[in-house]
Formats: structure tokens, sequence, C-alpha cells
């Protein structure tokens, strides 16, 4: 056999990513696709997209809203559901607030980032989902790095991380108890570099938000957050006018943004390889201790 | 930049090693010294090893990430890594020693394509190391690279080196594996890791990134055999594609292409292949590991579990399998129990009808006498399935050629087969 016939890492990753999809929709009833606005969860709408093309893709969208977005990111994501054709449910923070569902954090490390688990699991509930696809990928954070692309969760929607089932080959077991949910991570080969190299060749139409442009910012524990209406400033904390770019984009109150006169694709790649911090690096919700993530993730973080 | 990808490919391996061996310190020291680690990952790896009075920084703290593991000092689940040189991105399944042993490396084994076996030079060739070189074949790992390390606790001798590859050779043959090699290095110093050894002028061969970046992988796909599991049938009932009806799936094996005439099992209708589909528009041919779907001439029914194969050129259909089984769970193999199998997209009950013999690891000998399986034990059985299962030998075809039991009450993933 001659040499021609190997795919390139990405079309390899494109093929496993679109394998983990297909049969998700396959072994699972009701699965739903979380939907948060950032460059994973838009590469896993693309994979699927194509994984059921020319059918419409058969999953749900679900989207946990703090309440605290960029407008950036509302408008792409209405867009897109619209461009695809697909059902979209907002899971609202600001309702469950409301509510008296979940209480709200005070001070000036106040994020709605935790509240988010809750929220998560409730409209999971609802909506009877047996799987939750999430954009998830290994190369992110040490916890992650264990995780399995078909991830059980027991009926409180908790991760145990000692006790996974072994994954093989490329079978990957869904079956479950009632009640049970599954969350299934088909990007978790990819690293952050794949992604962006993958939107680039795949011309994937992306938010603004990514892109190097001019906003009010201040500095907070060596971090660069933007204003916004939803972060009070210390009376030290400044506003300065920069040209930043996000690396990853979640709730606004602890995502980072990053200086950066990155405008296309093509300068983004250039900046990611040459990058000395990690992504996650930007992300306040880390931050707070050594096994933030781990912590989270046990009681049901994305 | 981006055309420049166009070459890369992907290249999945698997450490092995007793505990100690240095294999956390290899891939801390592969990812170190080829620029992928970032500099926040690095000042949190040095305050911790500063916090827990190590001196230098330990490289090892950057794959033993859950908290247990850290508290410990061990490394307890499969943790994956990545890192890329300009030549190959590279997948790592950092696979930990201990009592979960077996079930850990055949995990990481069953998808790569490389395995590194670590040994201590001072130690040598050791019942472990027997037992990583006996997974690596029995999971069929094209290509196995022996490091030998901690060459600087041997004065980096010749002597020492040599007499371990021929200790490991001298059994290895009995083994079913075709390409080794052998690498003298320091993960703890960096030698022959990265960058070349000054130390071992005697080694004339090539340093371990050297080895990773160009053993050749074009043929660990099985090209010849054509092999379509599908997974789901793709009907997108709307006007513009009213009568589309595409087989999705990965291809398993063979290249596939338009026009072909092909059979479908267990079914045996036959037909010929109209179209190859893809978003990306149609394909001439498609080969392993692509992901496509295929419309056929005739309107058959298939449904997902059914394979699409070559008239001339079929898998065996047969509802007793005889399969090495590794077993993963604490609950020992019940002889005549029944469990779930999962085999390609498809899905079955079977009983374990026999259990032929229990092996051991170590010596390689077929235990016919105490035939009890326990957690991380080997045996060959034989399965009666409910349904016909369509299977290659697992040296033929990895992914034809592979199943897993799933306990019915736990559904749990109790076991890993291979088919022979
Ligand atoms: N002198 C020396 N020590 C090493 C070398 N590689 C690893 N070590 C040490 O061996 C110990 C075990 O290493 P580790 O990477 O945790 O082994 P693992 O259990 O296989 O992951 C640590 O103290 C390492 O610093 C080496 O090449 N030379
Ligand atoms: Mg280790």
């Amino acid at each position: 056999m001659t040499a021609n016939y190997q795919l390139n890492h990405l079309r390899e990753l494109e093929s496993e990513s679109i394998f983990v999809l297909r049969e998700v929709a396959a072994q699972f009833e009701n699965p739903v696709l979380l939907f948060s606005g950032g460059k994973d969860s838009i590469l896993m709408v693309h994979l699927a997209v194509k994984a059921f093309y020319p059918a419409k893709i058969p999953f749900t969208l679900l989207h946990v809203d703090t309440g605290h977005n960029f407008q950036e990111t509302i408008d792409y994501r209405d867009q897109l559901v619209e461009r695809i054709g697909a059902k979209l449910i907002v899971g609202s923070v600001q309702e469950a607030i409301d509510s008296g569902m979940v209480r709200e954090e005070t001070g000036y490390n106040a994020t709605r980032n935790y509240l988010q688990t809750a929220v998560l699991l409730d409209s999971l509930e609802k909506g009877k989902y047996d799987a939750a696809l999430g954009g998830g990928r290994r190369d992110e954070e040490k916890a992650r790095a264990k995780e399995r692309f078909f991830s059980h969760r027991d009926e409180f929607g908790q991760w145990d991380p000692k006790n996974q089932r072994p994954e093989l080959w490329n079978l990957f077991n869904g079956r479950k108890q009632y009640g049970e949910h599954f969350r299934v991570f088909p990007i978790s080969n990819w690293t952050e570099l794949d992604v962006w190299q993958y939107l680039a060749v795949e011309e994937v139409e992306l938010p603004n938000l990514y892109f190097a442009h001019e906003r009010k910012v201040f500095r907070r524990d060596g971090m660069l957050l933007a204003e916004s209406e939803h972060l009070p400033r210390r009376p030290e904390e400044k506003l300065e006018r920069m040209t930043v770019r996000c690396r990853t984009i979640g709730d606004i109150t602890c995502t980072g943004v990053w200086e950066s006169s990155a405008a296309t694709l093509e300068d983004i790649i250039a900046e990611v390889s040459m990058a000395r911090q990690t992504e996650r690096g930007g992300r306040a919700d880390d931050k707070r201790s050594e096994t933030a993530m781990e912590d989270r993730k046990k009681q049901g973080y994305f | 930049m981006v055309n420049s990808l166009a070459h890369t490919e992907l290249l999945r391996f698997t450490t092995a090693g007793s505990v100690d061996d240095g294999k956390s310190t290899l891939i801390g020291r592969l990812l170190y010294d080829s620029k992928s680690i970032f500099e926040d990952q690095y000042e949190a790896i040095s305050q911790t090893s500063a916090k827990r009075g190590e001196e230098g920084v330990n490289l090892a703290l950057l794959t033993d990430g859950l908290k247990a593991e850290r508290e410990q000092g061990i490394t307890i689940d499969v943790a994956y890594r990545y890192f890329a040189t300009p030549k190959r991105k590279f997948i790592i399944a950092d696979t930990p020693g201990h009592i979960q042993y077996t079930r850990n490396m055949v995990t990481g084994a069953s998808t790569a394509n490389v395995a590194l076996i670590l040994i201590d030079a001072r130690k040598g060739v050791v019942e472990q190391t027997r037992r990583h070189a006996f997974i690596a074949s029995l999971l069929q790992i094209p290509h196995l690279i022996v490091c030998i390390n901690k060459m600087d606790l041997v004065d980096f001798s010749e002597e020492a080196y040599n007499k371990i590859k021929d200790d490991f050779s001298g059994f290895s043959h009995r083994l079913d594996v075709k390409d080794v090699e052998f690498i003298p290095m320091s993960a703890l110093l960096g030698d022959n890791v990265v960058d070349r050894s000054s130390n071992m002028d005697w080694y004339g061969g090539s340093t371990l990134l050297y080895a990773l970046e160009n053993v050749h992988i074009g043929s660990d796909n099985n090209f010849i055999d054509c092999r379509l599991p599908v997974q789901t049938v793709i009907r997108p009932y709307s006007d513009a594609y009213h009568d589309y009806r595409g087989y999705a799936g990965r291809i398993a094996g063979g290249v596939f292409k338009k026009g072909d005439k092909i059979t479908v099992l267990p079914s045996g209708f036959t037909s010929t292949i109209a179209k190859i589909d893809t978003y990306d528009g149609e394909l001439e041919e498609a080969f392993p590991p692509m992901s496509v779907t295929l419309l056929l001439e005739d309107e058959i029914d298939i449904s997902r579990g059914d394979m699409i194969v070559r008239e001339n050129n079929q898998p065996d259909v047969s509802q007793d399998i005889e399969v090495m089984l590794c077993w993963f769970n604490e609950r020992p193999l019940q002889p005549r129990g029944k469990y779930a199998i999962m085999h390609t997209t498809q899905e079955a009950r079977c009983i374990i009808k026999d259990v032929r013999y229990r092996l051991d690891i170590n010596t390689l000998h077929r235990d016919e006498e105490n035939k009890e399986v326990r957690m991380n034990d080997i045996c060959r059985v034989l399965l009666r399935t409910t349904a016909p299962l369509l299977t290659d030998p697992y040296r033929k075809n990895r992914i034809t050629g592979s199943v897993i039991l799933v306990d019915e009450q736990t559904n749990e993933t109790v076991a890993a087969g291979m088919v022979i």
C-alpha cells in the first residue's frame, strides 16, 4: 500500500470526534449538546453538523446562561442556532437565583460560575436528557486529563474519578441505570492549537471577541478583566484602554482577556504556538485552589 | 502555517514500567524539552515541589493529576498527555503501575501505535518487564521502544546496556512483536530523550524523540480487508434530500471505492457503492480511520450493527467465538455467566461457555487446572453469543477483532477481549 492512505492529524481528530458524536446519537435516547458560546462548543457544533450531514443535528443545544455574558456571545449563539436549524434551551442562573434555588456570591470576586452546576443539573433533569455533550479537552487541565470520552454520572450528576470505566479501542460503553446520565467529550484529544488550526482550515466563523479589539480593562491577581456592570471594581483597580482578545469565553466575571494584536486566525495560531501560559491561566475559577477543577467536576460541573 | 500541517501525523503511544522506573519523569522531560509545558503549569509544579521539600522541580508532577495521586505520590489512572513537534502530534496514554496495572496498560495499549517500555538500568529486565512486553504483543502494538533508563546511575555503561538488550531480546523473540528498538537514557538529566547524550558516545542510535518522530506508522491500519460497521443511518427527511439514505460509520479496514460491489452482513444482500459522501463533498475512496457516509445503488434494509464489506472478502460470522480476555473487575469472572458484549457497533449478550486456560503472564504458562479468573488476569475463553458477530482475528484487525464485556447489573466494563 502506498503512503497516501494517511490522514493528517486534524483529519484524524475530526474523524474520531465524528465517530463519537454518531455513537451518542445511536446509543442515547435524548442527548443534549452543552453550548457555551466558546470556541470549543463552536467546534463541537461544527463537527456535529458534519457528522449528520445532510440531516440536521440530532441534538438540542443547552446554554447555561449566567446572565453575565459578553453580548457578542449571545448574538453569535442566536445566529448559529438559526443557521443550523437547531433547538435551543436556555438554563438561566438568574431565574435560579430569583426562585431561591441557588444563592448568589457577594464581594469583589463574586462569580456565578459555581452556580452553573446546579442550573446545569436541574436543566438536565427537567429535559430528561440522558447524555450531555461537552467541549472539554484533556489538555486543558490536569483533572480533565483523566476524563473518558463517555463519562458516567450517578443520579446526583457526580463524577467518580477513581472508579471510571476502562475505555478501550473505540468501544464506548454508554449503558446506565435509570436516572443516571453520561457526559460525553467528543473533542477530548484536541489541544488548544489543534482547535485553532482546524477552525482556520475549515474557515469557521467565530465571535469577534476572539480577535484583537479595543476594550476597557483592569488588572486583578495578575489577570486582565473586561469592564462590566457585573464586575464591581476595587478603588485601586483603574480602567485602561487596551487591545486585547479572549482565549476562552466564559462568564464575564471570571474570563480573563489577553493583550494581543492577533487579528486573524493565522495570527492567533502563531500566538498560541508561542504562548507561554495555558488558556485556563486566564480563568479565575481555576485559581481558587490547586484542585479547583477536580472538585467542581466531581460535583457535576462541565 | 496552516498548509504546513498537511503532513503532520498523529501518533499514539503508551508508557509501561514498574513503579519508580521513571515513567512520569520521562513524560515530563519529553514535554519540557519539546517546549510543550506552559509557564503557569511549570510554576504550579515548582511551587508544589518546593512545598514538599523536594530539591529541584519534579517533572513527574506534570502527569500526576488527581488529588489522591498527588497526595500519595502515585499515578492511579490512565492520563492522557499531548505534545507536538512540526512533524507529528503525539498522544501519550500514561498508564500507572500498582495493582490495577494490567487493566490500565491494556486500556492505554488498545489504541497505541508505539509502546515505551521502561527498564531501570540498575535492575535490568525484571518480571514486570516481561509482563509489559507480553501485554504489548497481546494488544498488537506495532512498535516497541525499550527505554533503558537511569543510565546515569550505572556510569552510562555500554556493558550494562548490552546486557539488558540481550536479556530482553532473549525472551521477546518468543512474543509476537515485530519492531523493537533500544535506547539508553536518563530521563532525569535528559540524556537521549530529546537531546543527544554526550555521556554515551558508544551509542550510535537515535534519541527517543527522533525515534517517535520517525517510526513508520503508515501501515499500522489494515488497508486490505474492507469493513464498515454501520453506526447510524442518515435520513434527512427534508424535501431537498427526500430519498437520501446514508450509512454512516468509521472505516475499520480496507479501501472502499465508488462503484465497488459490496455485501451487507449479516443479511448477505449485495449492492454497489453509489456515493461516498461527506459534508465536504463526495470522495472517490475511503480508508481507515475516516468517518464517512456510504450511499448504495439499491434500497436494502440496513441498520446499526450491520457491516458493509467486499463481496469476496468477508469476516467470520459466528456465535461461537474464541477470545483472549483481560479481566478488569473486582468480581471474578463467572464461569457460564452471562454478560452484555459490545463489538464494533453491535451489541449482544453472551455466555462464557468455557475457560480454556488462565495465562500466567510472567511465565506464559497456560494453567488448565486453576481457572479462577480474577481482576487483572488474562485467560482464553469460548463465548457463545445471542446473535452472530462479524469478527476478524485481532491480529488482522484491531477494530473488528476486539470486544468488551459489560456486567448487566452494574453496567461496568468488566473485560476486554481479543478474537483469536
Ligand atoms: N538518577 C535518575 N533518577 C531518575 C531517572 N528517572 C527517574 N528518576 C527518579 O526515579 C524516581 C521515580 O520516578 P517517577 O518518574 O516518579 O517514576 P514512575 O513511578 O515510573 O512514574 C524519582 O525520584 C525520579 O526522580 C533517571 O534517569 N536517573
Ligand atoms: Mg508515575
